[in-house]
Formats: C-alpha cells, sequence, structure tokens
C-alpha cells in the first residue's frame, strides 16, 4: 500500500513537471531570423527622436518608448543584446544645472479655465547635469543634435553649456568632456547601428518661425546661428563622415530621412485663418471701420492684397509682419498724412503697418502662436505708451495678430517654407544616396509620416494621424512621436530591416503603445 | 524520466483527464475521477451524492461518507507569432474539496448532503501582460452545499434530488485598457470584488436498474446565478486629471455570473465477476454565459459589457473499474470535453479549448469501514490559433489573439467510510 502512494505521488510530480510546451515557441526563437545581419550590438545615435524625448521634454517613460528601445527589444529574438540608455532621473523631465533649472518639465493636457490645454507638470525636476552618468550607451541620441554636432569635441563639455558650445543632455553621458557624440558610439564597436539625424538642421529654423538663416553657401557651421539651415554640402559631408565612422565595426545599419516639417502637427494645428466672428465679437466693426482709412492707403500705394479686412461670416487671417515684402512704412506715412491723419499718428500707423498682411492659406501658424493670437502683447503696449499714447488707446493696437502683426517667430511664410523643403530634399537626397552606396537599409520617414498627415495609417485601434494631441503619432509639443509613434517607426525600421538583410524580426503591437496625449495635473 | 514515468502512469492505470470547459471544475469524488468523472450510473460510496443522489438508496450501509481533496494545477501558455509576444500563467495549486454523506432512514428512504465546488477558476498571468487589458487575474470559487433525500420506488426505480445552496464570490484583475499609465507609467488597473453571493438552486434525478448488472441513471442540476451586489470596484494607477476616464478609489458594482445548468445521462455496467464500466454523458447548459457585465454604480462610469457567447457543451466520460485484489480496486478513466467557448470569444480568463481527460486512480480498504480513494488525471489541450474579438478601444473592436496551449494535472485524495 505505502508503494501505491509513494507511486501515486511520484507519477503525480512527474506530470507537474510536463508543462504545456508549443510545438514552436516564440520564447525559443523558432521563428525569426537575424537574415544577413549581426544585430548582437546596436548603437542608435541621433537626436531627441533617438532619445526618446517627448512631450517638449526627456523623461524616463519617453526613453523607454523610445524607437530604439522598442526595436532592441524585439531584435533579442535575433540574438541582440543588452539595450542601455542614459535614462533620466525621473518622470517629469527637466534639466537642472547646478540646482538651477534649464529645462523645463514635460507637458500633460490638462484643464485650463474649462479647455484642454497642454502644460508643464508640476514638481521639481532632479536630473542634474553635473551627474555625469558612467557608460557606454547603445542610445546615443542627443536631444538638439543637428548633424555637424555628432562630430563636434566637446559637445558634453560641461563648461560650454551655458556658451551654447555644448549639449547639457550629453553632459550627463559622454565618456569625458572632449568627447564627440560618434566617438563615444564608435568605441561601443557597434555591429549594427541607426542614424537619424539632421532634423534640427531644418527644424530649429522651423519651429522658431524662421527667424534663423538660411546657411546655403556658407560651408562654415562652427559660424551658424542655433536657429539656422544647415547648408546642403556642409550636412552631406558630415554625414559621410558619420556613417563611415560607424561602419567601421558595424556590418549593417539603418539610415531615417528627415520628415517634412510641414507633416508635424507644430505646423499644421493653428489654422492660417484663426480668427473667427465670434473671436473678435463687436470690435469686429470698429476694427474694419479703422482697417478702412489704412486699406484706402495701401490702394493708393499699389499693394490692395494687403488690405485687412475681418469677415463677418467666416474666419478671417491674422496680421503677420512678413519681411519679404517691400516696406512701405515712409510712403504710408505720407499717404496717411495727406489722408488727413496727424503726423504721429500716421507716422505710428505706417511703422506698425508698413510690412505686413493678413495672413492667407500659404502661411503656417506655429503651435506656439496660438497662446498668443488674440492676447495683448505687453511689450508693444509698453513702447506705445512710452511714445505717449493713453493706455487704453495703446492696448488696442497691442493686440497679437489682430492689432499687432503677428512676428516673424510664429509665422513660417511661403519664402521660409521654401527654403526648408528644399534643405529638406537636399539632405534625403544625400541619406538615400549614401544608404544605396553603403548597402544600408532605408527608412523613408518623410514619406511615411507624409501618409500619417495625409488620412493616416490604420492600426488595430484605429487610424494614427498627425492631429494634435489625439491623433497618436505626436506628443504634446507636436514635434516629437508618442510612444505609439515610436513604435510605429519601429515597425518601419523592421520591414525596411527585411527588405534589406533578409531578417525576420517580429513586429510591435503598435496598439499596446499610447497614443493619447499624456495627462495629469 | 518524466515521459517515462508518464507512460507507466498511463500503462497502469490506463489515464483519463478531468476538468471540464468553462470553469466547472469536474473533481467531485476520488472514485468517479479515477474513472473519468463517471458517477451517474454507479452505486459505490457517497460520492452518488452530487453525481446521482437517486442511486444514494441503493448503498447497502446504513451512513456512508467520501470526502476528499484534489490538488489542480492548470497551466496555459499564449505566444503571438507577429509580436513575439508570449506569456505564461503562474503556478498556482487550487484545492476543491468535497463531502457527501448519507444515512439509511428506513429501506426505502436515505437521506444526505453533499458539500461541492463544482465551479471554479483560477487563472493568474504576469501583471500587464500583453492580455492584460483582459484580464490580469481572476479567482472564482462557489460552494454547492446540497441536502438531499433518496426515495426507493422499487428495486429497480428510485428517484432523489434537494435544494442548493451556492455560496460565492470572484475577484477579477484587469488593465484598464491596452496603454493608459499614471504619471510614473504604471498601467491604470481596476480589480473587482465580491464576496458572499448567495443564490439557490435545485437538482433532481433517477437511477434506473433493468437488469442485475446494469443500472443506468439521469441527474440534472438547475442553473444558479450569482447576482454580485454592490461589489468593490478599486481603480488605481489612474492619472490624476480631469481628462482621465475614470478616477483612483473605490466604487460599487453589479454583475452576474452563472453556474449554468447541467443534465448527467449514463450508465453502468457490471461484468466479469470483478469489472465495472462506466458512461456518462453531460450536457452543460453554457449558452446562458452570453456576457460578463460590470455595471459600475457611479453614472459616470460607463458599464463594462464583455460579450462571452458560450454555447451548450457536452463531456463524454468513460471509466473502468476493476477489483484486482480483495482490499485493492483499480480504477482508469477518459473523458473528452467540448469547450463551450466559442471562436473569437476565446478569453484568456477562460483559455479553454476541447480536452481529453486521461484518469486513474484506486482504493485500498484499509479496515471493514474505511478505505483510502486516491486519483490522478491529465488534461491535454490541442494547441489552438485563438483570438478574442470583442474587446473595444474607441468604439472599435481590438482582437486579442495567439496560440495557447494548455494542460492542467489533477491529484486527488479522499476517504470513504461506511458503518
Amino acid at each position: 500500500m505505502k508503494n501505491y502512494i509513494k507511486f501515486v505521488a511520484i507519477a503525480a510530480l512527474g506530470l507537474v513537471a510536463c508543462e504545456p510546451e508549443f510545438d514552436k515557441s516564440v520564447e525559443d526563437g523558432d521563428f525569426y531570423s537575424s537574415g544577413e545581419a549581426n544585430f548582437a550590438k546596436y548603437v542608435a545615435v541621433g537626436n531627441s527622436l533617438t532619445a526618446g524625448y517627448a512631450d517638449g521634454a526627456l523623461y524616463r517613460q519617453g526613453q523607454k518608448n523610445s524607437f530604439p528601445n522598442l526595436l532592441a527589444q524585439q531584435l533579442e529574438f535575433v540574438g541582440g543584446g543588452e539595450f542601455d540608455q542614459p535614462l533620466t532621473n525621473d518622470n517629469l523631465g527637466g534639466l537642472t544645472l547646478n540646482g538651477q533649472a534649464i529645462a523645463s518639465n514635460r507637458l500633460t493636457l490638462s484643464l485650463v479655465n474649462g479647455n484642454p490645454s497642454p502644460t508643464p507638470i508640476e514638481g521639481q525636476p532632479t536630473t542634474e547635469i553635473t551627474n555625469t552618468l558612467t557608460g557606454p550607451f547603445n542610445n546615443m541620441g542627443v536631444p538638439g543634435a543637428k548633424s555637424f554636432h555628432l562630430l563636434a569635441n566637446g559637445y558634453g563639455n560641461l563648461a560650454g553649456v551655458s556658451a551654447g558650445q555644448a549639449n547639457p543632455y550629453f553632459v550627463r553621458f559622454r565618456s569625458s568632456e572632449n568627447a564627440s557624440v560618434i566617438e563615444d558610439a564608435v568605441a561601443q564597436n557597434p555591429t549594427f547601428f541607426s542614424l537619424w539625424i539632421g532634423n534640427n538642421d531644418v527644424l530649429s529654423y522651423a519651429t522658431s518661425g524662421g527667424v534663423g538663416e538660411n546657411q546655403l553657401g556658407n560651408l562654415d557651421p562652427t559660424t551658424y546661428g542655433s536657429n539656422d539651415i544647415t547648408d546642403p554640402n556642409v550636412f552631406a559631408s558630415v554625414y559621410a563622415q558619420e556613417v563611415d565612422a560607424l561602419m567601421a565595426s558595424a556590418s549593417a545599419g539603418v539610415l531615417l530621412n528627415i520628415p517634412n516639417v510641414t507633416d508635424t502637427p507644430f505646423f499644421t494645428t493653428v489654422p492660417f485663418a484663426p480668427l473667427t466672428p465670434a473671436l473678435l465679437g463687436d470690435q469686429l466693426p470698429v476694427l474694419n471701420a479703422t482697417f478702412a482709412q489704412l486699406n484706402q492707403a495701401f490702394a493708393f500705394l499699389g499693394v490692395p492684397e494687403r488690405a485687412i479686412q475681418f469677415n463677418s461670416d467666416g474666419p478671417s487671417g491674422v496680421l503677420v509682419h512678413d519681411e519679404s515684402i517691400p516696406n512701405i512704412s515712409a510712403q504710408l506715412a505720407q499717404v496717411l498724412q495727406a489722408g488727413g491723419l496727424d503726423a504721429a499718428t500716421a507716422n505710428l500707423y505706417a511703422q506698425q503697418f508698413g510690412q505686413v498682411r493678413q495672413s492667407n492659406e500659404n502661411d503656417l501658424l506655429v503651435l506656439t502662436s496660438s497662446a498668443v493670437i488674440g492676447s495683448l502683447n505687453e511689450s508693444h503696449l509698453s513702447v506705445l505708451m512710452g511714445l505717449g499714447l493713453p493706455r487704453e488707446a495703446a492696448a488696442q493696437l497691442a493686440v497679437n495678430g489682430v492689432t499687432y502683426p503677428l512676428q516673424d517667430q510664429y509665422v513660417l511664410i511661403p519664402t521660409e517654407q521654401e527654403d526648408i523643403a528644399n534643405a529638406t530634399a537636399a539632405f534625403n537626397a544625400t541619406i538615400a544616396g549614401i544608404a544605396s552606396s553603403k548597402g544600408l537599409a532605408l527608412v523613408d520617414v518623410n514619406a511615411i509620416l507624409n501618409e500619417v498627415a495625409d488620412g493616416g495609417v490604420s492600426f488595430d485601434g484605429g487610424l494614427i494621424t498627425s492631429t494634435f494631441a489625439t491623433g497618436g503619432a505626436f506628443s504634446l509639443d507636436g514635434v516629437h512621436l508618442t510612444p505609439r509613434g515610436n513604435a510605429f517607426i519601429a515597425n518601419q525600421i523592421i520591414l525596411s530591416l527585411k527588405e534589406t538583410y533578409g531578417s525576420d524580426i517580429p513586429m510591435l503591437n503598435v496598439g499596446d503603445y499610447n497614443g493619447g496625449p499624456a495627462i495629469g495635473e | 524520466m518524466k515521459r517515462k514515468l508518464l507512460s507507466l502512469t498511463v500503462f497502469l492505470f490506463a489515464v483519463s483527464l478531468t476538468y471540464a470547459g468553462g470553469y466547472r471544475i469536474s473533481t467531485q469524488g476520488q472514485r468517479a475521477l479515477a474513472m473519468g468523472h463517471t458517477g451517474v450510473a454507479v452505486v459505490n460510496s457517497a460520492e452518488l451524492a452530487f453525481f446521482n443522489p437517486a442511486g444514494l438508496v441503493y448503498l447497502e450501509n446504513k451512513l456512508n461518507i467520501s470526502a476528499g481533496v484534489t490538488a489542480v494545477n492548470a497551466n496555459v501558455k499564449w505566444q503571438n507569432t507577429l509580436t513575439g509576444q508570449y506569456s505564461e500563467t503562474e503556478k498556482i495549486w487550487k484545492t476543491p474539496f468535497y463531502f457527501h454523506a448519507s444515512y439509511a432512514v428506513t429501506d426505502f428512504l436515505s437521506v444526505g448532503v453533499s458539500v461541492t465546488t463544482p465551479y471554479g477558476s483560477s487563472v493568474e498571468w504576469p501583471t500587464d501582460w500583453a492580455g492584460s487589458h483582459l484580464v490580469n487575474d481572476i479567482e472564482l470559487t462557489a460552494f454547492y452545499i446540497q441536502p438531499l433525500i433518496s426515495l426507493k420506488l422499487s428495486e429497480y426505480f428510485s428517484i432523489g434530488g434537494g435544494p442548493i445552496y451556492v455560496t460565492g464570490g470572484v475577484n477579477f484583475n484587469r488593465n484598464l485598457n491596452r496603454n493608459l499609465t499614471d504619471e510614473q507609467g504604471n498601467r491604470s488597473n481596476v480589480e473587482v470584488d465580491a464576496s458572499g453571493v448567495s443564490n439557490w438552486g435545485w437538482s433532481a434525478s433517477w437511477m434506473f436498474n433493468p437488469t442485475e448488472n446494469l443500472r443506468i441513471g439521469f441527474n440534472y442540476r438547475s442553473e444558479i446565478i450569482l447576482d454580485a451586489e454592490n461589489g468593490e470596484a478599486i481603480f488605481s494607477n489612474v492619472p490624476a486629471s480631469p481628462l482621465a476616464p475614470v478616477e483612483n478609489g473605490t466604487v460599487g458594482f453589479n454583475a452576474s455570473l452563472p453556474m449554468p445548468a447541467e443534465l448527467t445521462i449514463g450508465l453502468s455496467y457490471e461484468f466479469a465477476d470483478k469489472w465495472l464500466f462506466a458512461f456518462d454523458y453531460n450536457r452543460a447548459y453554457w449558452g446562458v454565459y452570453e456576457d460578463l457585465t460590470i455595471d459600475f454604480i457611479p453614472e459616470d462610469i460607463p458599464t463594462s459589457k464583455n460579450p462571452r457567447n458560450y454555447k451548450n457543451a457536452s463531456t463524454y466520460r468513460f471509466g473502468l473499474q476493476y477489483e484486482a485484489l480483495d482490499k485493492l480496486t483499480l480504477r482508469a478513466g477518459y473523458y473528452y470535453d467540448e469547450s463551450p467557448v466559442q471562436p473569437g470569444y476565446f478569453a484568456p480568463e477562460t483559455p479553454r479549448n476541447d480536452s481529453s481527460g486521461f484518469t486513474g486512480g484506486l482504493s485500498y480498504q484499509i479496515t471493514e469501514k474505511l478505505a483510502i480513494d486516491a486519483s490522478i488525471a491529465y488534461l491535454r489541450f490541442d494547441e489552438v490559433d485563438e483570438s478574442y474579438d470583442h474587446y473595444q478601444e474607441n468604439g472599435q473592436e481590438v482582437p486579442f489573439g495567439g496560440t495557447y496551449k494548455s494542460n492542467a494535472i489533477l491529484a486527488g485524495l479522499g476517504v470513504t467510510f461506511k458503518l
């Protein structure tokens, strides 16, 4: 009897150990292959998009959802190794330098006066850039980096941060003060790399509304301002050097090209005609009556297209300062004076409206303009009051976009857009050429995001579009990707690796990644 | 070694598997379990109190008691070859038990009581796994307490039955959706808990003995709906924002979970002196389980409606008993269990496809009054590609699917006492 009991016990134990087993197991890697590529050591090089920057800040959750980190998870199925990232200290975003905040917290959508608005999350940031992390790090994405910055020695030198010569994000994890981003990447001997750089070479110009300069023809990037467009030859030269450096050890890599800035919600959310009759209210007829006088002068001067008129039956454009049209202040002052205005008022109007027109369908108003349109411009108010205007009269002439033209930083006018588009096309031609000549995989982000912006791309939970906050692709800063957008890009890379190297890598389920706006208090 | 032991087991006991579709757990008697959980026409012990109360009156002894406990370990693995995601449930041992007793008041009337846990489920996936928007873990328990009478109308025919009191509880945890997190990246979660939920049902049965060797039995247990009223739902890790779909905290909810009706008809046949063959056919009326609806009491929290759309399902059970020695009885069995889950409704909370059960066991008569009963069972499920297609996200149905592979192991020990 005892023996029987013992037997039953042993049999039971034997059965317990009998776990269910799949015929072919994902866990054992029965389904996937690396193809001709070796993914053992993946190093990602780039800017904020590679770093996992989102919602206007670099924070932990954003970094965990960076496309290189998501890609690395999938590469583990085909021999990929550990993927280390220079994680920030918290989920607030923000940076401090010796305790002083030098970058603001991430944005979350919260209710401001009953309306959902992107607002920096509350809290004291704890990511102190003087606390240098010990690397190496597989994710070498440095927010703000332009193409030529990756080669710049000392780009992570704390001493250069205040002068704008160094990058606070790179200060956190560079191997030494004099190191360059590429040197630190190459030192890891990657077998596989991703390079997504060049966005900031046009984007900083674009997001600043074109206040910088197009450096076309200037081959010395050390003379560039931070908001300038990089010369395409400079780009081509540094880009080739970077790819060559990475390919010293890597036999495979993927290059990602530059999207059109006009496909991002930062430039497509605020309509070119944001002034509705409801917004202007009973001011509308008063404004039109006031501008009628000015419009006569414009007509007299042969520029009737500059006439300012607010529609009572539909939205109207804002007043913009357009540096590409002739400044007619002097003539305007004369005509206005001849029309009966006193000299002081005529001069004032002529100064304010001499290089101004109403925005039209060819203009792009940047996302940040939505916060200023229709609000009182305090600095202009004090200027006018300094000229002796009573406060009330001054205030009437200092309403952003209504009586006071939006300044350059809020509007991308057609000539600026053209400069951006030309540079983007030139950069992308360089990237495609190098991908082809080096046999590297290429992800045409430009075409892909164009598709996202133009109707959207479907996934199992609906559509990914470029609609601000709710479209699923872009985070609350209107430029950087959501976790879902990052998963989508990682999938595009996986597809390109299949095409170039015959790699079979499982795709991410993009629906598992948040595409909704970050929310919080 | 494992395989060898297994084949040895199969050889010795000619094993069968016993667990059933949905959240039915067939462990209501070690003697029955060892024979493929047959018993509607087997007059053998107080286990009849569950399988066929009408048969109690044919037991030879005045007082019969059967009690036992079964260790159940169910394992489920899931993988999705498109995404490379994979997971498996935690190895938890559950211990459903039974207690049956009958007392012969006269030679034509017996009374009895049965306490069992025929419905239950315990599935625990790793928290935040790929299907966590459907379930992280679930624990369902229901105690059936049934007073019985058994009435002999003749040597050939008897009837039995009685009311059933059910008391149970459920604890269910899932993430709010596929990707919402709080400010720190923790997945937003809801846990619903209801305990002490009770209701009444009944069972009725008959037994027919046309010859000395042949018995035919019939048993019906009614459907019992457990209505959880004002249970507790706890929302956690929801971002603190008026824009979030719900707020962190505890709210009440109402929900109901059906214990479906079950009809059994079967026979047993004694032959060659020491042998007994038994066959049971079960029909479980799972069609009653249309959806799992959790109605949160605050108006502003939308009702969570989860279609289940189960279908009625059958189980075919075969058992064999051999009196090997004076004091030793060997048993073996097999059953085929149809899953009530229909294609496209394969939710990871009860991931059951059709299965085969291989069972075996023995009884050893320690004294004239006391025997111990042992059983083991192995449930085998085919590898299946299935999905649950009725999870909604922004009004759109989002399937969750992949390949599932399950098994379950049961090992039970009990005693039979006769006086």
